[in-house]
């Protein structure tokens, strides 16, 4: 093969001897900005000329894949061309005869199967779901006969990340959340003069039902997706499967310290959170109705009775465990491919919220007598 | 162009630092078109790294590097990029991208150029799995289905899809059985004669270095201590040379080598 610089690489027609003359580098780079041109030539040379490849410089698989294509998968019957080029063709010709399977098409039946296989998926993921429960219940009884081994500094460590790191992001949010309630029930209130029931409005809903739900949604984006991403890449690195081979259990090590950890430090979260939305009414209901914060501090235990704090707690508690146990669930699937560890992050956080509500409204019911005044 | 129209690769004087650790010391190295050129050196020496300034994915803190006679950062955006559609890279573990199948890895370059239709990218990646002896379903397959020596292979085809001048091997052959690896290099030295490729490996494995490497440079004490055919390089003096040659193994893996040629 010639070198030096690269000649164009074009298509001429010399019309008189019925002849095509390919000449030029034919290859990927300097094919590059003359495709439009090449294409034009190629297709413009008729059915019956010969074809001279004598002025033909270097060539690659893409300028002899064009050259085949414009002979449409066969040898021209008038052909001048050098051994070397005929080569570098040659191959082309060999793989043409083995070309890449077409994808499988989507038929009906693939239809019916992508629902059963859903269907299939959904159950297996609640069988792995209990299956991770009993892990951790075993643990648990385990831990209780073995009290040496709890895993106390795990625990410590992510009451840390999921606890007091959440603090800044969880009052903030808390604090507007609280500002723009107050506002709104304000506005309302002014017209019928109840301006005092602000603070039953604000103590009730906050404390009650927004706080523990407005942290969950919170945690389960922050906490609970770094959780699934986290155990997702120990098992695309085998980390989990090397402590697995050290006859660690990756449930008491990995799985437990989180689950416990979210479960205490969320109620924490939860009066911090109501605490500082509760202020953020305050400050609202000063600006809008005059309200001092003696009276909003003295009025709320009359209008909240105490077991409104006792169920958001609880609620604070059992939605950590729940968010904790989904991204456990989900980081413990990750397949070790990115694709599967985006899609499983995804899937945990939107299934802890879901969850989180559903639960919500199951809390609802059960305590509908519980708390509410007069 | 000068002289050093035919030099492919050159390094001069090139320093690398990690924090306090020098890694590289000076070092110069030139690979001649058509060579195949093997790195060794111990663990830590910089080989990957220096693999790494040659693609210009770091840069070194002193010295210059020039592929095909230009330096790395010279010219316009456009001709850095087709400058690097001059060399395929081979990483360690394949580097193939999980979310895509086999065949749209290896069209993946091919596609970015945006000039072959799509009937061209079948037939080129139909081209493509045949030279690295794969079979054309192994297209539709996605890379965590494959073992390591298909990820290997599916790699080295995506590496070969913009047919380059230049091939850069990281440990090409770690983590493959004796067979596969021999059959590995077999492929490499095949291609290379059809291709007319120059390649610069990154290896462990004597054997392959033994089949393959026309010339082996030898990264010991911060630079490179011997840039030599593999024949020449035993008998250089030098303490790293003596164990990695010399040891039990290394004496085995030559005669081995010897034995076949």
């Amino acid at each position: 093969m010639s070198r030096g610089q690269p000649a164009a690489a074009r298509v001429e027609l010399a019309p008189e001897r019925l002849e095509a003359r390919v000449i030029g580098d034919w290859t990927i780079r300097t094919l590059m900005t003359v495709i439009a041109e090449v294409r034009q030539g190629l297709a413009l040379v008729p059915a019956n000329f010969a074809w001279n490849l004598s002025g033909l410089g270097r060539l690659d698989s893409f300028g002899a894949t064009l050259l085949w294509r414009a002979w449409k998968g066969r040898w021209p019957e008038r052909l001048v061309l050098d051994p070397a080029h005929r080569a570098v063709i040659e191959r082309i010709a060999l793989s043409a005869e083995h070309p890449i399977p077409a994808a499988p098409r989507f038929t009906v039946a693939d239809a019916i199967a992508t629902l059963g296989g859903a269907l299939i998926a959904f159950v297996e993921h609640l069988l792995s779901f209990v299956a991770l429960l009993g892990r951790l219940g075993l643990d648990l009884v385990y831990l209780l006969r073995n009290p040496r081994e709890w895993p106390l500094l795990e625990i410590s460590a992510n009451v840390f990340k999921v606890g007091v790191k959440a603090m800044p992001v969880t009052a903030l949010v808390g604090f507007l959340i609280g500002v723009v309630l107050s506002y709104l029930s304000a506005l309302q209130l002014k017209i019928f003069g109840a301006d005092a029931f602000i603070v039953n409005i604000l103590g009730l809903g906050i404390i009650r039902e927004l706080g523990p739900v407005l942290v969950s949604v919170l945690v389960a984006g922050r906490s609970g997706s770094a959780m699934t991403a986290q155990l997702g890449v120990m098992r695309v690195t085998e980390e989990i499967d090397a402590l697995a081979a050290m006859g660690v259990s990756r449930s008491l090590r990995l799985v437990l310290p989180k689950v416990i950890a979210l479960t205490l430090a969320m109620p924490l979260l939860v009066l911090w959170t109501s605490s500082v939305a509760l202020i953020g009414g305050w400050v609202s209901a000063l600006i809008e109705l005059d309200i001092s914060f003696h009276f909003f501090v003295t009025a709320l235990p009359d209008a909240v009775p105490i077991a409104n704090l006792y169920i958001g707690l609880a609620k604070g508690a059992v939605f950590g465990l729940l968010i904790a146990l989904i991204a456990c669930h989900f980081g413990l699937r990750v397949q070790p491919n990115t694709e599967s560890l985006s899609t499983h992050t995804t899937a945990s956080v939107v299934s802890a919220i879901t969850v989180v509500i559903l639960a919500d409204a199951v809390f609802a019911i059960a305590t509908r007598s519980i708390g509410i005044p007069g | 162009m000068s002289a050093g129209a035919d030099t492919i690769v050159s390094l001069r004087g090139v320093v690398t630092r990690f924090g306090r650790n020098v890694v590289h010391d000076g070092l110069d190295l030139e690979v001649e078109r058509g060579e195949i050129v093997a790195l060794v050196g111990g663990s830590g020496s910089g080989k990957t790294t220096l693999l790494r300034h040659i693609i210009g994915l770091t840069q070194p803190q002193g010295g210059e590097v020039r592929l095909f006679g230009e330096r790395l950062d010279e010219g316009s955006v456009n001709a850095r990029i087709a400058r690097q559609r001059r060399y395929g890279v081979l990483f360690q573990q394949g580097a193939l991208f999980s979310a895509l199948t086999v065949g749209e890895n290896i069209a993946f370059p091919l596609k970015e150029l945006g000039i072959a239709r799509h009937e061209e990218l079948d037939a080129l990646v139909a081209l493509k799995l045949a030279m690295v002896e794969m079979e054309p379903e192994n297209a539709l397959m996605m890379p965590a289905e494959l073992s390591g020596g298909m990820i290997k292979r599916a790699a080295l085809a995506r590496a070969l899809a913009l047919e380059p001048e230049l091939l850069l091997l990281d440990e090409p052959t770690a983590g493959l059985d004796p067979d596969r690896s021999a059959s590995f290099v077999r492929l490499i030295l095949a291609l290379r004669q059809e291709l007319g490729l120059t390649v610069v490996l990154v290896t462990h494995d004597l054997d392959t270095l033994a089949a393959m490497a026309t010339r082996v440079a030898v990264l010991a004490d911060r630079r490179i201590v011997s840039y030599a055919p593999l024949q020449e390089t035993l008998h250089v003096k030098h303490p790293f040379i003596e164990r990695f040659f010399h040891g039990e193994h290394g004496r085995r893996a030559l005669a081995r080598a010897n034995g076949e040629s």
